[in-house]
């Protein structure tokens, strides 16, 4: 079958294959190579070697955007994490409306970052203004916990999705036996459904650091990095260093930061995977 | 102890109901906003209802729709969607039974390769792929969508390998004996096979593209097309005062089908999204 099936390789690759080199094998080789050049546009590149990269690092800009994500993704990841647990194990003890809370939970998620960014940015705005404080464009406190209710509020529905598919995957009987031998609820909790959803939450884990990294629309509508670039997040500040400023050398600039950022972003998913993968039950 | 087990259901369904109620409020807000007169919309006020002088009936709405260019936005939308996801779903589900039906250095390659691509950050080819995509004249709705194949590529290619691997070689082996070519086995049995891994695909690509912001902005001629991202960014992001009536209408308007989608089907997107975790 294989040999019946290369020869129509042209049919089944070609077509992705094109649009994978298009959109994303050429751009990334392009992208690695401006990093180390200085431009405006892709033709007018001149070699610079790692001098782009050595800005970067120094701009100070960027390094407290860095710590900005990080303290974001930290608080974001715990928070997201446990309460879509905890709801998926509620919604998972057979209550009344278990299918309606279900589906409200989740709604969120599916509404963009941009508009969802604006819903909050004009509700938490009223309440600063209601309890007495700056609103939020001068309020850097207030943004920062604002992204992270946003994100909670985005994202807990989906995880929580995955959870409950976890949970229910640990069978009855297992639990049972458990309570037989003397488990109470918090041992079952524990020593069982944890372990056992082990791989649901490496899952999660992975989805929710990853988003919380690359986050972009959301941090634009909600803060837009105000006052002067105290929230701003990676992703935001290499945009900005691209094409909020003019001169010949903050594309280049922007695009060593890209490749940075870049290195991070897969750097933090294998040590994570790798940590909670280590964790998982074999089923 | 059963009593008391029932009791403490009923209370988490209270508390579960009250977080629900609050869960939906803010699209509540945004609601009892877009119906207000401009000059009763402040920030302070966002939290009251709208009284008999501030009402403003749809006035807001009507505006969105005639001058603000909405029905325009959520034609592109509605444009680059399908076609993005129709491609990606296609070509993609062809090109993941290719490399793992061939067992080659090629298909291992190109299967990495595309699992490299979903962790590296748009960032990181932002600026390269809107040349790329000037240069190749991709920079309208009508063939985005090839940008949108290779970009989202990734993700497809991966979820359906994770598939193709659990569908028994002999059917299709039986098939090609029976005198089909590898493209009739792939039409006729393989995508009838594949159709809940193509739900579960198409709802996860198809809510990334509606809702993405900056691939469009940097892409397309804003002055020309707009997404309804772009559109409500824009609101935003233009000089003067911000319209905020016709702007949180413009929200709602973009809200609501959302929510018909949703509920209409509701059942294949929850599923789609435990599916696509799962084989993720």
């Amino acid at each position: 079958m294989e040999k019946a099936l290369k020869r129509y390789a042209p049919i089944f690759v070609l077509p992705t294959f094109a649009a994978f080199v298009i959109g994303f094998i050429w751009p990334f080789v392009q992208g690695l190579y401006l990093s180390f050049c200085k431009f405006t546009t892709v033709d007018n590149a001149s070699w610079v070697g790692i001098s782009n990269y050595i800005a970067a690092i120094k701009d100070a800009s960027f390094t407290s955007s860095f710590k900005f994500t990080v303290f974001f993704a930290v608080v974001s990841i715990l928070s997201i994490n446990i309460i879509a647990f905890m709801l998926a194990t509620l919604l998972t003890q057979k209550l009344k409306g278990t299918n309606v809370f279900r589906t409200v939970f989740f709604m969120p998620n599916l509404i963009g970052g941009i508009v969802l960014g604006y819903i909050w940015q004009i509700l938490i705005n009223c309440l600063l203004s209601i309890i007495g404080q700056p609103i939020l464009a001068l309020n850097s406190t207030a943004g920062y916990w604002g992204l992270i209710i946003l994100m909670c509020w985005q994202q807990i529905g989906y995880m929580m999705i995955i959870y409950i598919a976890g949970l229910q995957n640990v069978s009855d009987d297992l639990i049972e036996a458990a309570a037989i031998d003397g488990a109470g609820g918090w041992d079952v909790l524990w020593r069982i459904k944890i372990p056992m959803v082990m791989s649901s939450i490496t899952i999660c884990v992975f989805l929710t650091l990853t988003n919380s990294f690359k986050l972009f629309d959301q941090n634009l509508a909600l803060t837009g990095g105000e006052p002067s670039h105290s929230t701003e997040m990676i992703a935001l500040n290499i945009y900005q260093t691209f094409y909020a400023r003019s001169g010949m050398q903050w594309k280049g600039y922007g695009q060593a930061k890209a490749v940075i950022f870049c290195v991070i972003v897969i750097l933090i998913s294998l040590i994570q995977l790798n940590a909670t993968r280590s964790k998982e039950v074999q089923q | 102890m059963k009593e008391r087990k029932s009791i403490s259901n009923t209370i988490w369904t209270i508390v579960l109901a009250i977080a629900a109620v609050l869960w939906m409020y803010p699209i509540f807000m945004i609601l009892m906003n877009s119906v207000k007169k401009e000059s009763a919309i402040s920030t302070a006020a966002a939290f009251s209802l709208p009284g008999a002088d501030s009402f403003a009936g749809l006035a807001n709405y009507v505006d969105a729709i005639a001058s603000k260019g909405f029905l325009s936005s959520l034609g592109f939308s509605f444009l680059i969607t399908v076609t993005s996801v129709l491609a990606i779903l296609l070509f993609c589900s062809m090109c993941a039974w290719y490399i793992t039906r061939v067992n080659s250095i090629i298909s291992k390659m190109l299967y990495y390769m595309f699992v490299f691509s979903m962790v590296v950050p748009f960032q990181m080819v932002m600026f390269t792929l809107s040349q790329t995509a000037d240069r190749l004249k991709l920079n309208t709705p009508y063939n985005i969508w090839i940008i949108y194949l290779g970009f989202g590529a990734g993700l497809a290619v991966f979820m359906f390998c994770g598939f193709v691997k659990s569908i028994p070689v002999e059917v299709e082996e039986a098939a090609m004996i029976d005198g089909c070519n590898p493209l009739q086995t792939f039409f006729l049995i393989d995508l009838h096979i594949l159709k809940p891994t193509m739900i579960s695909v198409g709802i996860l690509e198809a809510m990334w593209v509606w809702n993405d912001y900056l691939l469009p902005t940097l892409v397309l001629d804003i002055k020309k097309y707009k997404t309804i991202p772009m559109l409500i960014q824009y609101f935003r992001g233009s000089y003067g005062k911000v319209e905020m009536g016709p702007m949180m209408a413009c929200i709602m308007l973009t809200v609501i089908p959302i929510i018909i989608v949703y509920l209409a089907g509701q059942k294949y997107i929850i599923k789609g999204v435990a599916a696509g975790a799962v084989k993720g």
